[in-house]
């Protein structure tokens, strides 16, 4: 009996790779091009638009669930590497804005109204669109290489890593909130006009934007499968299960996480890259610990260790959210807490595990739920 | 016997426990593709002693000489493991996330355990084929694509064995191999080890005397930290010292 080659999908998860694929590639555009507006098949901009997010925000629960769901380490500062991303991307359409600010100076509109007289050093790389675009994937990706080094040789695991990663959540937090950082305070950056020359506000711009973030998000799946079916991918899994064993096995833990949490950071720049000219915004708000613990419930609400669940769970999450805003604006949190509970303590293996029990009794390959928590 | 035929050697090994000494000088010599059983009532040090060897815990003083000399003291786990010291522990250990298959493959003695090789790395037909041999040495070719979880507490003892067998370690320490076996699996286990030692040294450590009987020539008993006797199980058996502290447990009945 031949163990299955390493990559080789079954064929049910290729066919619906391929039906998602095109559904997010021509099908949403199309129904947004083509059908009249009052159409009942017409997907407004805005909606594509938004989808265009949440398909962002796949990507940051891709490397979540890579670093939590398979290997078992729980970052709750995803968030972090995000913003990272987001505000590369996020300062070099802010020197794209050039003249047209409000105040029609070369710079930035905060730095004109907080007296910065000159653009900071660290802004002139992000003059270049190459610069915004290495920046998004290589700061976070140079930052959790050092943060994971520290602490992943320093066996710092379990809840520890979790609290720690929540404390670099909150650092990060307060340190773009202040003015002095030159990243425009609580106030983000924004107000941007242009990407390459294209108009941001143009239509078409936007649904490039989106289908760029589609095929990004495909590349990302593709990546993380590649992993988690190679053999470190089950060393990942023998790591979650029983870490102290994996040395007795030859592995050295550390650096496996270490690999994986670079991974998931890199991702999660990559996110946030996308994220930004779709947005039109980024504040310290949206990369502090409630964003960050937010990619957390995601990942679980769509199933732990299993990729297409990060993407379900990110995509059904925030599309919940953007209709339940709408009529319970208040009680958003609580339906977000009250769902994670929900989740972890009924259904451990998330939306996946659910549909995996009503289409056959085949218990999930990555995740059971044999009472085992991550941290 | 010199002791260039040793592959072990542990020299006045300490392991102090504040105050408390789980081995207390302790010297014990092991040769190569030798079968030796340690005995000892509870809390002599008989796992203290293999975590020491295996580098799971750090000996206060005292050596442990590998092979031709290597001291192991100070090197981590994975190190030793790669030298080639295999141990297998008391509560079956394996990853039950992950097929019985997969958890062979990730065992396997390979070139390089890093993090992009192992990424990489594709099982040739020849690794591959010696997969399929440990799970026939082990009887668990019917269940290689289980979940290892859902094997019974029997053969996650025997899968634990063939993943330690599947590092071919030169040496080979396994932790009561047979507790929770059935008498059957007992002498299957017994009749594997004795197999194995044609080829590798293991140190066993046992409690089931039946079992010691079956697979033991030397025996070593380990009291309070020190080898207190060695030699045949009759010999030790005999031995006064050991009586003494076996007082009323089941070696003296026997």
């Amino acid at each position: 009996m031949p163990e299955p080659e390493r990559g080789r999908p079954d064929s049910r998860e290729t066919v619906s790779l391929y039906v998602v694929g095109l559904f997010l590639l021509v099908v949403l555009p199309v129904l947004n091009v083509l059908p009249a507006e009052d159409s009942w098949f017409h997907l407004s901009d805005f909606r594509l638009n938004q989808f265009g997010k949440f398909l962002a925000f796949a990507i940051l629960a891709l490397g979540l669930d890579l670093i939590w769901g398979y290997c078992g380490v729980l970052s709750m500062g995803q968030g972090v590497f995000f913003g990272f991303g987001a505000y590369c991307m996020g300062m070099y359409l802010t020197l794209q804005i050039g003249t047209e600010s409000v105040y029609g100076s070369e710079l930035p509109d905060f730095m004109v109204w907080t007296q910065v007289k000159e653009l900071p050093l660290f802004w002139y790389p992000f003059k270049s669109f190459l610069g915004g675009l290495l920046g998004a994937i290589l700061v976070p990706v140079l930052f959790a290489t050092l943060f994971g080094f520290l602490a992943f040789r320093s066996r710092i695991k379990g809840v520890y890593f979790a609290i720690i990663t929540q404390a670099l959540a909150f650092a990060a937090w307060l340190v773009f909130n202040r003015n002095e950082t030159r990243l425009g305070g609580t106030n983000g950056l924004t107000d941007f006009k242009q990407l390459l020359g294209y108009r941001l506000s143009d239509p078409s711009t936007q649904r490039g934007l989106y289908l760029i973030t589609v095929m990004a998000l495909i590349a990302a799946y593709l990546l993380c499968r590649w992993i988690v079916a190679s053999r470190a991918g089950k060393v990942l899994i023998a790591i979650r299960d029983s870490e102290s064993r994996v040395t007795f096995s030859g592995y050295t833990p550390w650096m496996f996480k270490l690999f994986v949490f670079v991974v998931a950071a890199g991702l999660a720049g990559l996110a946030g890259m996308l994220y930004v000219p779709q947005v039109g915004i980024i504040t310290p708000a949206q990369i502090g610990v409630l964003p960050s613990l937010e990619v957390v419930i995601w990942v679980a609400v769509g199933g732990r260790g299993t990729l297409i669940g990060a993407i379900l769970g990110a995509v059904a999450v925030n599309y919940g959210r953007s209709v339940l805003t709408n009529y319970f604006p208040e009680a958003w949190p609580f339906i977000l807490g009250g769902l994670f509970v929900v989740v972890v303590t009924l259904f451990p293996d998330g939306l996946v595990g659910m549909l995996r029990n009503l289409t056959d009794r085949k218990p999930s390959p990555a995740f059971k739920a044999d009472g085992r928590t991550a941290a | 016997m010199t002791d260039s035929e040793l592959i072990l050697n542990c020299e006045n090994v300490v392991m102090d426990y504040d105050g408390f000494k789980a081995l207390n000088n302790c010297n014990f010599k092991v040769h190569y593709n030798e079968l030796r059983v340690v005995i000892g009532p509870n809390g002599a040090g008989k796992t203290t002693l293999l975590d020491v060897i295996c580098g799971k815990t750090k000996p206060t003083s005292g050596k442990v000489l590998f092979g031709k000399g290597t001291n192991l003291v100070g090197k981590n786990a994975e190190d030793i493991t790669k030298l080639g010291v295999g141990r297998k522990f008391q509560a079956p250990s394996i990853y039950s996330n992950l097929s019985v298959w997969q958890n062979l493959d990730l065992s396997l003695k390979r070139a390089s355990k890093g993090v992009f090789p192992t990424l990489m790395g594709q099982s040739s037909p020849a690794e591959r084929a010696r997969i399929e041999e440990g799970l026939e040495t082990i009887g668990l070719t019917e269940h290689a694509h289980d979940r290892a979880g859902s094997l019974s507490h029997g053969q996650k003892q025997w899968l634990e064995i063939g993943m330690v067998i599947l590092q071919e370690p030169s040496l080979l320490l396994v932790d009561e191999p047979v507790a929770g076996m059935s008498d059957k699996e007992t002498e299957q286990t017994g009749q594997l080890l004795t197999k194995l030692s044609e080829k590798q040294a293991i140190v066993v450590i046992e409690h089931d005397m039946d079992f010691v009987r079956q697979i033991a020539k030397i025996v070593t008993v380990l009291a309070e930290g020190t080898v207190i006797c060695e030699g045949t199980v009759e010999t030790v058996q005999a031995d006064d010292h050991v009586r003494e502290i076996y007082l009323g447990r089941a070696i003296v009945a026997h």
